[in-house]
């Protein structure tokens, strides 16, 4: 579990270590609770996690070759989240995040060379070069940014989810945000209306406990985030967010309460990010050991790997290949995206308006 | 001696009001707090309280009458011992003390902390609008019947008929639906479309806004009000990160059907705060469209256009000019292009190019200008960005000649965008430099006075344009 380790890793950096996951606000089950997966589940969701991990280690590569320019924030170590999440998901539902957003693109199912192909600012990017890491979209994957305002997702995302009760036809938004993101005012507003007008949506707070810098205790005065939307009777729990099965259970509740019009609904997700806030983290806020500690002993991919082998679902070899299938896949979109051309020049003026 | 009562003033902005109900006879007595009669706007009905006690000696102004102006005398209070042969003798019960004899309980603020009131009512401050002689709309057919309406039943009737047309629109904002609309711009739409459709928002600009163009970003097609555009400062992030820049980010992928809109710039003795001028600040952003109307009719066909366009637009109204009647075509589908100036008055000596209220200055000064032998012509912009350039050209190219008039701040200001513009592709046809009347560059005070010296007016544009002509 996430927040043992913490405890023990970083006394000086973490001072406060968050809670365990347990109840609060008006529960429906408990938060413990993790899904049993099969066989099948469980390579998926290795799968799955796996390919985010690999985009991103290459995404890094590529940063580092100067390929990728400006912001680029990486999502290794929070993989389990979207995955667990878009597992809960049916077609025509809806997801925005923030600017951490390769991770939940890959999830929704867009192309990872459409991705890193923006991320170099490529014409063959997603939005044809000019978003660029933080302004992703697909309509066709439900996937709705990329966003680079922090915690602007929470309100569009909130209308999102207003459209859907507006059309009455069904449809759930999840609207992913970090802990930083989670004290800022829109966030608050958007509770109030989502739950005044039983919108569904699910609110999706990634806890990575640092926003940017800052740990969550040192700029939260509440850092129970599911605990969040209380003033609004928006129901909240903490998720595991580094075991899979948690959060895809957590996910199917959630979204069951929200498709089912009984409004919001929040799950906090304990999570953890290896990486820095920005390819330029200065990683003065936090020791080498406490990464290093959730690496070894939370990592989000190698649960799975050890459940699989336990269980003796798949062996080390077929595990290897399911990677150098990813790798290879990996490969070709950093292929693409070191080699598609840059935009025309003509497109500087284009959708600017309809 | 008797004391008169005064036809009150229930908003900054309000000039005359029916009288429509004497709840208190000749011969009652009244004292303090007693409300004695009701009076109507065109927004709401209001009850008459007496200050002093007496008897209501002389009712002067019958139940029923029509636009009684503010501060007439409506009836005669007889102190005790007094009897109706002293009416005549009697004093105006002090008409300066605002609020006046009313002091009928204004309606509860809507928005309690956030912001001092919306005046509750709103007619007009300016006295016999001038009217632009009347160019048709190239699509407005020949012998079209014209209807007398004001601005505000011609945005609302812009709204009520695209709401019709097309389910994916709708209203949100603050006072829309229950309270039929701070301005009462909303009237009657919740009544014909139902809360799904005309929906009351917390007092939350930033998270609304928010939530419109989510909204619009899955394809329904959002009015947003906002009670005025001051407001929209908590919810600027949104308009301009979200809703103007996404449909580019996204390569094209993502639009956003939006319309912002509300009154914009100074209503009347509201202070800074709540009388600034915005038009500026939006007409900087690529991936907005920008519209600020001065007709009725503009105001219908260009707020018509403004929902069906797929893009974000920015709805520049002005309180002031929400109780000026002009006439509107009478079609089925009155429809004004976006990005298309009209020229409200020909002339050959000098260009005025205004928009929304700045139009009220210009056609004045015009008038005044055409008796010293001036004949000015009169550009209304109606659409500030994206800006018709070619309009304002061709027609300084005539002139040779400009001034710009506007009621917001001068640096960046719209005026100054025209003047680059004429710099840039009109240099040589220029036969003085162009001049702009705006705004004075000071935060609105709120003393009368002051105000009015805040504000330009009718003689700085004619002073500019003689200066121009050099006559």
């Amino acid at each position: 579990m996430v927040t043992a380790a913490k405890k023990s890793a970083a006394s000086t950096t973490v001072g406060k270590a968050p809670a365990a996951p347990r109840t609060s606000g008006r529960r429906v089950e408990k938060a413990s609770a993790v899904l049993e997966f099969s066989k099948a589940d469980e390579i998926e969701a290795y799968r799955r996690m796996l390919e985010i991990r690999r985009f991103e280690e290459k995404a890094g590569q590529l940063y580092g070759m100067g390929l990728i320019g400006g912001f680029c924030h990486l999502y290794i170590g929070q993989e389990a989240v979207v995955v667990g999440m878009q597992a809960a998901l049916k077609q025509g539902d809806q997801v925005i995040t923030g600017y951490r957003d390769h991770g939940h693109m890959l999830a929704c199912g867009m192309d990872p060379k459409g991705v890193m192909a923006e991320l170099t600012g490529r014409r063959g990017g997603y939005s044809k070069g000019k978003g660029g890491s933080m302004h992703m979209f697909s309509i066709e994957k439900g996937f709705f940014g990329g966003h680079g305002i922090v915690g602007a997702q929470v309100s569009l995302g909130t209308g999102l989810a207003f459209a859907n009760h507006y059309r009455d036809n069904g449809n759930v938004t999840l609207a992913y945000f970090g802990d930083g993101a989670a004290n800022q005012g829109q966030v608050y507003e958007s509770f109030n209306m989502a739950e005044l007008w039983k919108l569904p949506v699910v609110y999706v707070i990634e806890n990575n406990h640092y926003a940017m810098g800052t740990a969550v205790n040192r700029a939260s005065a509440q850092t129970d985030f599911s605990k969040r939307g209380t003033s609004f009777n928006i129901p909240g729990e903490q998720v595991d967010g580094m075991d899979v099965r948690a959060v895809q259970a957590a996910g199917e509740r959630a979204v069951e309460f929200a498709r089912s019009g009984k409004g919001p609904y929040i799950l906090e997700m304990l999570t953890y990010r290896y990486r820095g806030h920005s390819m330029s983290d200065p990683a003065k806020y936090r020791s080498k050991e406490e990464v290093q500690k959730m690496r070894t002993e939370h990592d989000p991919i190698e649960q799975v790997r050890a459940r699989l082998l336990d269980k003796k679902w798949a062996t080390e070899d077929e595990l290897k290949a399911i990677d150098a299938e990813i790798r290879d896949v990996m490969n070709a979109a950093a292929d693409f995206a070191s080699h598609d051309p840059e935009p025309d020049p003509s497109e500087l003026y284009t959708d600017i308006l309809r | 001696m008797p004391t008169e009562i005064l036809m009150p003033a229930l908003s900054p902005t309000m000039e005359k009001g029916n009288l429509a109900k004497w709840l208190k006879k000749e011969g009652d007595a009244v004292k303090s707090g007693d409300v004695i009669a009701e009076i109507e706007t065109d927004k709401a009905t209001m009850e008459v309280e007496a200050i002093d006690e007496g008897t209501l000696g002389k009712i002067l102004v019958p139940e029923g009458t029509q636009d009684v102006a503010v501060n007439t005398p409506i009836a005669v209070i007889l102190a005790d011992g007094e009897d109706a042969s002293a009416i005549g003798t009697a004093s105006p019960q002090a008409a300066e003390s605002a609020p006046p004899v009313a002091a009928a309980p204004l309606e509860p603020s809507p928005v309690a902390s956030a912001a001092p009131a919306a005046p509750a009512i709103v007619t007009s401050a300016v006295a016999n609008p001038p009217q632009p002689e009347a160019v048709p709309e190239p699509d407005v057919p020949e012998g079209t019947e014209m209807v007398n309406q004001t601005m505000r039943e011609a945005l609302r009737d812009a709204m009520a008929e695209e709401m019709r047309r097309d389910g994916d629109v709708f209203v949100m904002g603050e006072e829309v639906a229950e309270y039929q609309g701070a301005y009462k711009i909303t009237q009657g739409l919740l009544q014909e479309f139902g809360p799904k459709r005309v929906i009351d928002t917390p007092i939350t600009e930033h998270g609304f806004a928010g939530v419109g163009v989510g909204a619009a970003m899955a394809g329904l097609k959002p009015i947003v009000e906002f009670m005025t555009f001051n407001f929209a400062m908590q919810a600027i992030d949104q308009i301009i990160n979200s809703a103007a820049k996404t449909h580019y980010m996204s390569g094209g992928q993502i639009g956003c059907s939006i319309v912002f809109r509300g009154p914009n710039g100074a209503a009347a003795r509201v202070a800074a705060q709540h009388s600034q001028d915005y038009t500026a600040w939006y007409s900087h952003i690529p991936g907005l469209k920008v519209i600020a109307p001065y007709t009725a009719a503009d105001a219908k066909g260009l707020l018509k256009a403004a929902i069906r366009d797929p893009n974000p637009i920015i709805f520049l109204e002005n309180e002031i000019l929400y109780g000026h009647s002009s006439p509107v075509p009478k079609l089925d589908d009155f429809v004004v292009p976006i990005g298309k100036a009209k020229v409200a008055r020909a002339g050959k000596d000098v260009t005025l190019v205004a928009w929304s209220i700045g139009m009220n200055y210009a056609l004045k000064a015009a008038e005044e200008l055409s008796k010293l032998g001036i004949e000015a012509e009169v550009i209304d912009l109606r659409t500030i960005r994206p800006m018709d350039v070619d309009t304002i050209l061709a027609s300084v190219k005539k002139t040779g000649r400009c001034v710009t008039v506007e009621e917001g701040w001068h640096q960046s200001g719209v005026g100054a965008e025209i003047v680059a513009q004429l710099m840039e592709k009109a240099f040589d046809y220029l036969d003085a430099p162009v001049l702009r009347v705006t705004g004075k560059d000071v935060p609105m005070p709120y003393a009368a006075n002051l105000e009015k010296l805040a504000l330009p007016t009718v003689q700085d544009v004619i002073d500019a344009a003689r200066a121009v002509t050099y006559r």
